[in-house]
């Protein structure tokens, strides 16, 4: 497992609240820190892809693990 | 990187509708666009203080119904407060965010929210009754504002 600096439990959470709270959560992080973000919205998957994509943060894992999705997200 | 900027005009004041400007702004914040919505004729319900939105499916044939009602049924007194409880319940137990909840994140985004003031006038209004920190302004106010956005769309 790899290391991250904070955590983000947005089990339960439907779109687009997942983002805006890792937003949110990555706004109070310094540069080169890495937030773990849960979700169990299937939309999290293609939605944190484009997220990175538009804001410079590096998504760095994108996963599944028993009907969870997991991210690892690096602050820019 | 310039911002980019998002402009939404919000003209429907029912529950479901609340959704789409709340939604989409709140996330065009959180990927770093500038974002204003302007609010016109029942959008501007989406403002009041006291949300007291509801929906109905008088008139929308396409609202997915637990059983099938008879368009004359769903016309009686209480059936629309029973459809706005009904999706509200479902709302929460499949975690979508109520329609305060994102207008409260638009807000702490600092999403410009502004009311159309000949609405404001039209259906006499108390502005007493809407959150604070909106503006008022008109048709030039908004395209001001529209006329440098990278994408602007009418809900």
């Amino acid at each position: 497992m790899a290391d991250f600096d904070r955590e983000l439990d947005a089990s339960g959470l439907n779109c687009p609240l997942p983002i805006l709270r890792a937003k949110k959560t990555l706004a109070d992080m310094e540069s080169g820190q890495i937030l773990h973000i849960i979700a169990t919205d299937p939309g999290s998957v293609k939605d944190f892809e484009a997220f990175a994509k538009q804001t410079g943060n590096e998504l760095l894992s994108s996963g599944e693990e028993g009907g969870k999705f997991s991210f690892m997200m690096k602050k820019s | 990187m310039t911002e980019k900027k998002l402009a939404i005009i919000a003209t429907k004041g029912t529950l479901d509708w609340a959704y789409p400007p709340f939604i989409l702004a709140s996330t065009a914040s959180a990927l770093g666009y500038e974002t204003e919505i302007f609010f016109t004729f029942y959008g501007l319900q989406l403002l009041k203080k006291d949300l007291n939105l509801q929906v109905s499916s008088l008139g929308n044939p396409g609202m997915p119904m637990p059983m099938p009602v008879p368009v004359i049924l769903q016309a009686l007194p209480g059936m629309q407060s029973m459809m706005t409880m009904m999706m509200k319940q479902k709302m929460k137990s499949k975690g979508v965010a109520s329609v305060e909840e994102l207008r409260e994140l638009c807000v702490e985004a600092e999403v410009r929210l502004v009311a159309c003031q000949m609405t404001v006038d039209l259906f006499e209004f108390d502005t007493k009754d809407f959150i604070d920190g909106i503006e008022y302004g008109g048709a030039a106010t908004f395209f001001e504002f529209a006329g440098q956005s990278d994408i602007c769309m009418y809900i």
